[in-house]
């Protein structure tokens, strides 16, 4: 098989990335600063990250439309306006979830970012429930995001009238006479924006960025900024057998969608009024030992009470950090428990997430 | 001629009469990228020649720490377990691991010199 490269690939080596394949794609997994030093200018500066290996469908809007999205993802489209963006979930039929995604509502169509490693599978779902078999992906587009305080600054300096959006809100801009749309979203638990451009002009609009002092950022700085955040990332800590209850997502489930029907509502309405048996929490170690995805959680009388799905080194809250299922009787904030690392049992603390808030570390955490 | 050896699992040993002073090499640490974790032996233990005599953890993988020669374990750097970022800076000076009584001199005598060691990092790594 062919590995993929995204529009930005010659850019990422003229900067010397470290390539790894992921989901089919040859992406950058750091640069020569190295993940720690890419993570801090994240948070303390301004990271530009490729994202362009993620799906981009374009789906033209219709009431019909509308009302067969909402039969596959638990959001309430009916009421979302227009350039507004919602985290949503491909549902499967046990109320798991076949994928995590974003869907913008735009002037004449839906826009849904989907995860690379999905984004094949997910894109037959919507064809099957469309009843459209020619919908397809957009290979002409990137998609960059660029995130961290400065970032808004450095935008509106390449794109004017881009520091007005609010959060989770996009609009049409223009870059050197192509049509790109922004969205004032990301994955670092940083202020920033999300920007759909195309493959052409990829390359220049980085290049500017990077001149007005925004820095590339890799793949291992995204996955300590997003778990840091206490962000989700599919495959790892959300997947097919694990329901948006179970992982503690319930927020993302629309009020006036949770008695409403869509694949596995009936499983999601059940644990929402019966509770689950496991939930997604956030572990802090009480040491700096790493307790990676699939380290075994213990309870104080030995019993194995789950499992971790992502675990790593915070640069910004300097601590281990992990997050995982735990069984619903062990979930309380403050709750020993024991993680078993190289054969030793290290103990930890159950806690809320996220590990990094913006607010809370300024002045209280050195970074 | 030189008192500091090396071995292919990337350490490297500084003798001195007969304590031998370890730690991980300089290439080692640029391809674990920042380390962010570090475990040694006990004050006290007795290692044995390529067994595991501690781990370190970049933000990537976990990596466990070899000895390159058999010995009892008589001083461990602290500080690195405290401030792990220290190996990446100064692998092969401060950033030293533990400190071994040889049990066996000629297994230092094995090792490889700085030029092998060298040559052997560059043909591993390419």
């Amino acid at each position: 098989m062919n590995i993929k490269k995204t529009a930005l690939f010659e850019l990422h080596r003229k900067h010397n990335a470290k390539f790894v394949e992921f989901a089919g794609y040859s992406m950058p997994i750091q640069y020569a600063e190295g993940i720690v030093k890419e993570h801090n200018i994240t948070r303390n500066k301004s990271g530009i990250f490729d994202v362009s290996h993620m799906g981009q469908l374009f789906v033209k809007y219709s009431d019909d439309v509308t009302d067969k999205l909402q039969e596959i993802l638990p959001t309430d489209l009916k009421n979302l306006k227009i350039n507004q963006s919602k985290y949503s979930f491909l549902m499967k039929e046990n109320g798991g979830i076949y994928d995590d995604l974003i869907i913008t509502r735009m002037k004449d169509q839906y826009m849904i970012i989907l995860n690379a490693a999905c984004k094949q599978n997910d894109l037959q779902i919507i064809k099957n429930k469309l009843n459209d078999q020619n919908l397809d992906m957009n290979n002409d587009l990137s998609l960059i995001a660029i995130q961290g305080p400065e970032s808004k600054t450095i935008l509106e300096n390449v794109v004017s009238s881009v520091s007005k959006l609010k959060f989770m809100n996009g609009c049409d801009f223009s870059f050197k006479n192509s049509e790109i749309y922004i969205t004032r979203s990301g994955y670092t638990g940083e202020d920033g924006f999300e920007i759909s451009l195309p493959n052409k002009v990829a390359i220049s609009f980085v290049e500017e960025l990077i001149s007005r002092g925004s820095t590339l950022i890799g793949l291992g700085a995204r996955d300590t900024l997003r778990l840091e955040a206490g962000l989700c990332l599919y495959g790892h800590d959300i997947n097919e057998n694990t329901s948006p209850v179970e992982a503690n997502l319930k927020w993302a489930i629309s009020k006036n969608r949770i008695n409403d029907n869509f694949i596995g509502s009936q499983k999601i309405k059940r644990q929402i009024e019966e509770g689950v048996s496991k939930l997604r929490v956030g572990i802090k170690p009480e040491t700096r030992v790493i307790a990676r995805e699939s380290t075994k959680i213990f309870d104080e009388k030995d019993n194995e009470i789950g499992k971790v799905t992502s675990g790593t080194f915070g640069p910004s809250v300097n601590a281990s950090i992990a997050m995982g299922y735990i069984s619903n009787s062990h979930s309380k904030t403050d709750t020993k428990v024991y993680l078993e690392v190289r054969g030793k049992k290290v103990p930890a603390n159950v806690c809320d997430l996220p590990f990094y808030k913006k607010s809370y570390v300024k002045g209280e955490v050195n970074v | 001629m030189s008192n500091t050896k090396f071995s292919k699992e990337h350490e490297w040993i500084t003798l001195d009469g007969e304590i031998g002073t370890i730690g991980i090499t300089k290439h080692a640490t640029e391809m674990l990228g920042d380390i962010v974790f570090a475990e040694l032996p006990e004050k006290g233990s007795n290692v044995e020649k390529d067994g595991t005599a501690g781990v370190v953890e970049s933000t990537k993988a976990a990596s466990d720490v070899y000895t390159p020669v058999s010995g009892e374990v008589v001083e461990i750097n602290q500080s690195i377990v405290d401030d792990p970022s220290k190996i990446n800076a100064d692998p092969e000076g401060g950033a030293w691991f533990f400190k071994l009584k040889l049990k066996d001199k000629s297994e230092f005598d094995t090792l490889m010199n700085k030029e092998e060691y060298d040559k052997f990092a560059k043909e591993s790594s390419s």
